[in-house]
């Protein structure tokens, strides 16, 4: 079922893929399978969920020391972005199933879009990557209010900015031409996404490419690289991610 | 840092990071004290044409690329300036968006100017009316806005097709992926003013008139790598779209633009 990369990218295999992460893997999928279904058919009330575990239902992983290491190289680099579309499609996952108070159609359509397009992203990666991909990785929304309009689309906002910042950065690390027009294609949906949640915010303003994220002398959206882009979403990652032989600024 | 004899796959340094960062200090440090916008853009410019050889050779497959990049900006510039300074066409509930977006088409402009130096093509005359299919499009808020949303959506589809091009040059490449996103946010908002979902979803105009359809040309496509996304589980067609925009080649891109620009 699973598709290698063809790649003339050196790195083998995930290096952290011992036989035990391997038949645990087969267990996320398959319980994030379920939960898929669950969810699909209502049997599981996502109130009754915390947000801990909300993220397609998975278990606390039992093996919290372990860190997930995304590799290095071209494999690297589409596994730090896939660990980004898994945190976006999971928060606005837990957005739809548990939508803020007062939730109009119109957010509602567009929140569900978004929640549809990472999923597909998410889904992309972890078909594309295959066995070289990482593990599905726990995350936690304590920190955010889901039934506040204001806290979802601020954290929603911010996500989306920074998936548009990192993919921006990611550009020049990836070798393989194809990997960098698939990058492009992602990255301007997240704009698309960035400039529509910032307009719910503060409609028909400058907001959607303001001032604050688009540089006014350059017209240019901000460019980080993994490091920065990942201090960005760690709050929100219980799972210890690393990052530390992928292409990066040395100091 | 020229390496352009090498393959592309082979022309990626590894310390091209450090590069990078290096120079974007003193890019900040000019910003901060820069003034005035143009002298920071000057400073950019200076700093880039340093970055890039620009003194010495530019190297000509990056040239054409950024020339191609510079034509659409000419483009979206001239078009936003006309319309923000034809009376009575953009109302007031959306001119902050407007200035927003002419600021930026203004800015990439000059950016890619100062870039390009005296290699920079000059600026085309154009007809925004394509030979009168939208003859009224500085009267008629639609039709302006039909012509803004098809040159955004076309703007992203074109620099998205022609960043393999540019892998030669980390900074040029990150600078043109730079602008490509401010492009798809600048078409979100459009198409969002015109009632349309801010995402392309298949290869649908939606309600732009049908002389604009080769812009959304082959953006149906539902396979990324080896991977037909539609068919994984819980995806559809519309999703796997969506999801995804697509590239448009550089011949593709001048077939629309071409119908501004005077011959």
């Amino acid at each position: 079922m699973e598709k290698e990369l063809n790649t003339d990218n050196k790195v083998g295999k995930a290096e952290n893929d011992g036989g035990k992460l391997s038949s645990r893997r087969e267990f996320l999928k398959w319980s994030s399978a379920a939960a898929l279904t669950a969810f699909a058919f209502g049997s599981l009330n996502p109130e009754t969920l915390s947000a801990k575990t909300a993220f397609l239902g998975l278990p606390i992983d039992d093996d919290k020391a372990g860190v997930v290491d995304v590799g290095k190289g071209d494999i690297g680099i589409l596994n730090f972005v896939y660990a980004n579309e898994q945190l976006e499609a999971a928060f606005y996952t837990q957005v739809i199933a548990t939508p803020y108070a007062g939730m109009t159609s119109e957010d509602r359509a567009i929140l569900t879009d978004i929640r549809d397009n990472e999923v597909a992203h998410r889904e992309f990666f972890r078909a594309q990557l295959g066995k070289k991909a990482i593990p599905n990785l726990q995350v936690n929304f304590t920190s955010i209010n889901f039934n506040s309009r204001q806290s979802v689309l601020q954290t929603a906002q911010m996500f989306e900015d920074n998936g548009t910042a990192a993919l921006n950065g990611g550009g020049q690390l990836l070798k393989n031409p194809l990997f960098l027009l698939i990058a492009g294609k992602l990255v301007s949906v997240e704009a698309r996404h960035a400039a529509i949640l910032r307009d719910l915010q503060r409609p028909m303003s400058a907001y959607f490419s303001g001032d604050d994220i688009t540089d006014p002398a350059t017209g240019l959206d901000p460019a980080r690289t993994p490091a920065q882009a990942l201090a960005v979403i760690k709050p929100f990652v219980v799972t210890p991610v690393s990052i530390a032989r992928l292409p990066q600024p040395k100091a | 840092m020229e390496n352009n004899n090498l393959p592309l796959l082979e022309s990626v340094e590894p310390d091209y990071i450090n590069e990078m960062t290096a120079r974007r200090e003193p890019i900040e440090q000019a910003k901060n004290m820069a003034g005035a916008t143009a002298t920071t853009i000057i400073a950019f410019g200076a700093l880039a044409g340093a970055a890039f050889g620009q003194d010495k050779k530019l190297p000509g497959k990056i040239v054409d690329v950024l020339n191609f990049a510079l034509t659409l900006e000419f483009l979206e510039d001239e078009f936003y300036r006309t319309a923000l300074g034809s009376s009575g066409l953009i109302p007031a509930e959306t001119r902050d968006v407007f200035g927003q977006i002419s600021k930026h088409e203004t800015a990439h402009v000059n950016l890619l100017r100062s870039v390009l130096g005296s290699k920079a093509v000059a600026k085309p005359n154009f007809d925004f009316t394509a030979g009168g299919a939208f003859a009224d499009v500085f009267r008629n808020y639609q039709t302006f806005l039909a012509v803004s949303q098809a040159f955004e959506d076309t703007g992203v589809r074109a620099y998205k097709g022609q960043a393999g091009n540019l892998k030669s040059n980390d900074m040029i490449l990150t600078t043109a992926l730079r602008i490509h996103s401010v492009e798809a946010r600048h078409a979100a908002m459009v198409r969002h003013i015109r009632g349309e979902t801010p995402w392309i979803v298949g290869d649908s105009r939606g309600t732009l008139p049908a002389p604009t359809q080769p812009v959304y040309n082959g953006d149906g496509n539902t396979k990324q790598g080896t991977v037909n996304v539609a068919t994984l589980p819980g995806l559809s067609d519309k999703i796997a779209s969506q999801a995804f925009d697509e590239p448009l080649s550089k011949d593709e891109v001048l077939a629309i633009a071409g119908l501004f620009i005077r011959k």
